[in-house]
């Protein structure tokens, strides 16, 4: 059995490493390109959103390496994503390429149902086993989490351009390395150390900007062309609304680890402009950039893909937001025709205007 | 007398008889916006936001066409109306999205209809009987009511009605309700969300395009609840959508039903569910050899295009029909 699973920013990192510390054989999809992007979209629905022709793409891709596997999330709706694996893979058949699908999601019937299939991937390992795995995986996720919180803060503040992103590379290439969770600690500390050589001027003035969103298009650079880099080398510190960590803790490891931020208090936040879930992070986007507002960010953008519903819900709520609150919003859609030089340039002006704001106000 | 109005999009054409029974027991008066019109789309068009999908720019066009003529707008929150089933997300946020981009609204009534986790959609009645200030005791009666009244609705719709004739039907107009004889004709299947196929301007009149060219139609609605979930059971999974549900169900009923000459998928441009659910109803279809035919709808939708597609569908149709009969008779 060769396990593959889709790509979704630094997921694989922590999704490979608890797989191999259990000893499933990982086929890691090549990383998402335009090829990736080309083969998605010609099989996938017109209208399915961009990460489900990503997601095919991926596994596309990773059939050629000799994945036969699948290993996924799903959900129990209204956002689509719940019913991805299940569309995903009847395209897939019907292209000929077989695969064994087995989607972790909320069982329908009773728990036995997803404990089978942590035991059909896992095979004979104990829980306790499984358990570790978890949990060095999410580990993972943090500490890249914390590596990144700590690149956006950098970025902008850089002495010699492009230092931070180097930096950033080689702390990611150690902490995926690492086999097994002893080593963890080391790593980290490892990682740190190159973070912390990358000079820096901490008296630039810098823009603030928080990133909201759908999920998928927040985490997975190729999805936002690189948007975090190209803010922060515009000079704007960004902060994201949500980070892999998060995710992982909220949805499969029900909050048990704790953390600093939880969904409930971006909802509580929403509550004025959305008082109800809407699927997907539709509630999570409006209450972020309320608290983003409220902590005296110049600017928010939103990032989701084309006919994302939840996101739609929310977009057509910001402009009250936005009205009211006084900040300025910027929501980005993309899709497989977006292009790279439209978004530099609506980036750019977004940026100017907070310049402009913050020079009159400042 | 409270007037309260009621746009007539999305929901309407599922649960008007439900909605006008309540309020007309209550002793409210209500009031519909007209059928859509172009002029109703284009005011829509204006407030909405860009990206939501046509249905719901035609619902916002219909309130601000009620706005000024009732005291109060009754635009439910329907985020569930089965167990472990969702609508669509921008029914989830309708309210929100529809008070937050027009301004001097008059209130809107937007009771939650949640029935996720089970339960009696009683609640919602009570909820919106409260709001308007009703004792509870009437409230109970209105409900009760307005249930016989929309369970007579099912039934004609399963009989074969369409909701404007189910309608008629109701209020007494038999003659409205007269049966479509076209035997021998061939039989099309449209699949689709009802605010799509039954509202005439938004689906450029597709049925009555049919109808003329004497194709006998049949949709979704006239399928029992088992039917549709006997054909949903070919899923890989429980679809989540009651809207998606229905539609795929019912294709994949009318296709291994075997007497369906031909299958019209109706969606709106960038519908969510409607991609998926569109996506195994025509995978299936090709399978099965059926001649299928993809309607999409926006706002951007030309009629000559549509009736050239249309067309074309219909001789294939035709063709596969008489070919089919002549091999049988001999």
């Amino acid at each position: 059995m060769k396990v593959t699973f889709p790509h979704m920013g630094h997921l694989w990192v922590s999704v490979a490493a608890m797989l191999q510390y259990l000893g499933v054989e990982v086929v890691v999809p090549p990383p998402t390109t335009k090829r990736t992007l080309t083969l998605g979209s010609r099989y996938a629905p017109e209208f399915a959103c961009l990460p489900l022709k990503l997601n095919l793409g991926n596994f596309i891709e990773a059939r050629e390496l000799g994945a036969d596997t699948i290993l996924m999330a799903g959900g129990c709706g209204p956002c689509r994503f719940g019913y991805y694996a299940q569309v995903e893979h009847a395209i897939l058949e019907d292209l000929g390429y077989r695969y064994r699908l087995v989607v972790m999601e909320p069982p329908q019937r009773h728990a036995g149902e997803l404990l089978a299939k942590i035991k059909y991937i896992t095979g004979h390992r104990s829980w306790l086993e499984v358990a570790r795995a978890i949990w060095f995986g999410f580990q993972k996720a943090r500490l890249l989490d914390e590596l990144e919180r700590r690149a956006h803060y950098l970025r902008p503040r850089e002495v010699r351009r492009g230092s931070t992103d180097r930096a950033f590379g080689e702390a990611l290439k150690i902490v995926a390395a690492v086999r097994h969770p002893r080593d963890m600690a080391k790593a980290a500390e490892q990682a740190h150390r190159i973070m912390s050589e990358v000079a820096f001027d901490a008296y630039r003035p810098v823009l603030r900007v928080g990133i909201v969103g759908e999920i998928f298009t927040l985490l997975e650079p190729f999805a936002n062309y690189d948007l975090e880099r190209k803010l922060g080398h515009m000079g704007v510190e960004v902060d994201r609304s949500i980070y892999l960590s998060e995710w992982i803790n909220d949805h499969l490891l029900f909050g048990l680890a704790g953390g600093r931020r939880t969904r409930k208090a971006a909802c509580r936040a929403a509550a004025p402009y959305l008082n109800h879930f809407v699927g997907g992070h539709g509630q999570e986007t409006v209450g972020s950039a309320a608290l983003y507002a409220a902590q005296g960010y110049d600017g928010v953008i939103q990032l989701m893909p084309f006919t994302c519903m939840p996101e739609i819900v929310a977009a057509s709520i910001l402009p009250k937001l936005k009205a009211e609150l006084g900040i300025p919003v910027l929501t980005i859609v993309v899709d497989e025709h977006s292009g790279e030089a439209g978004l530099i340039t609506r980036l750019e002006s977004f940026v100017d205007l907070l310049h402009g704001r913050k020079g009159v106000e400042g | 007398m409270p007037r309260i109005g009621i746009p007539r999009a999305l929901l309407y054409y599922h649960y008007f008889p439900w909605w006008e029974a309540f309020f007309v027991s209550l002793g409210a008066e209500v009031v519909i916006s007209p059928p859509t019109t172009k002029a109703i789309l284009d005011r829509g068009l204006e407030h909405a936001a860009d990206d939501v999908c046509l249905p719901v720019k035609v619902a916002v066009g219909h309130v601000l066409e009620l706005k000024d003529r009732v005291d109060a707008i009754f635009l439910p929150r329907l985020v569930s109306v089965a167990a472990r089933e969702y609508i669509c997300p921008k029914f989830l946020g309708l309210p929100e999205m529809v008070g937050h981009s027009i301004k001097g609204l008059p209130p809107l009534l937007s009771p939650g209809l949640n029935l996720y986790r089970g339960g009696s959609p009683y609640h919602f009645f009570a909820a919106l009987g409260r709001a308007l200030g009703y004792p509870p005791w009437q409230v109970l009666a209105a409900y009760r009511r307005a249930c016989r009244v929309q369970q007579q609705y099912k039934r004609l719709l399963e009989s074969g009605l369409f909701p404007e004739e189910a309608l008629a039907a109701l209020r007494g107009r038999h003659d409205a309700a007269a049966p479509r004889d076209t035997m021998g004709s061939p039989l099309v299947a449209v699949i689709g969300h009802p605010y799509n196929i039954y509202d005439a301007f938004v689906s450029m009149d597709l049925l009555g395009k049919l109808g003329r060219r004497g194709i006998k139609v049949i949709t979704a609605d006239s399928l029992s609840e088992e039917n549709v979930c006997r054909g949903a059971a070919h899923l890989p999974k429980r679809l989540f959508w009651t809207l998606g549900r229905r539609t795929v169900g019912a294709a994949y009923h009318y296709l291994q039903w075997g007497r369906v000459d031909g299958m019209i998928h109706v969606s709106s441009f960038a519908c969510g569910p409607d991609s998926f659910a569109g996506e195994f109803i025509a995978r299936r279809a090709h399978r099965m050899g059926l001649p299928f035919l993809s309607l999409v709808l926006d706002e951007h939708s030309g009629e000559a295009g549509m009736v050239t597609r249309l067309e074309a569908f219909l001789d294939m149709v035709e063709r596969r029909k008489k070919y089919r009969e002549e091999g049988s008779a001999s």
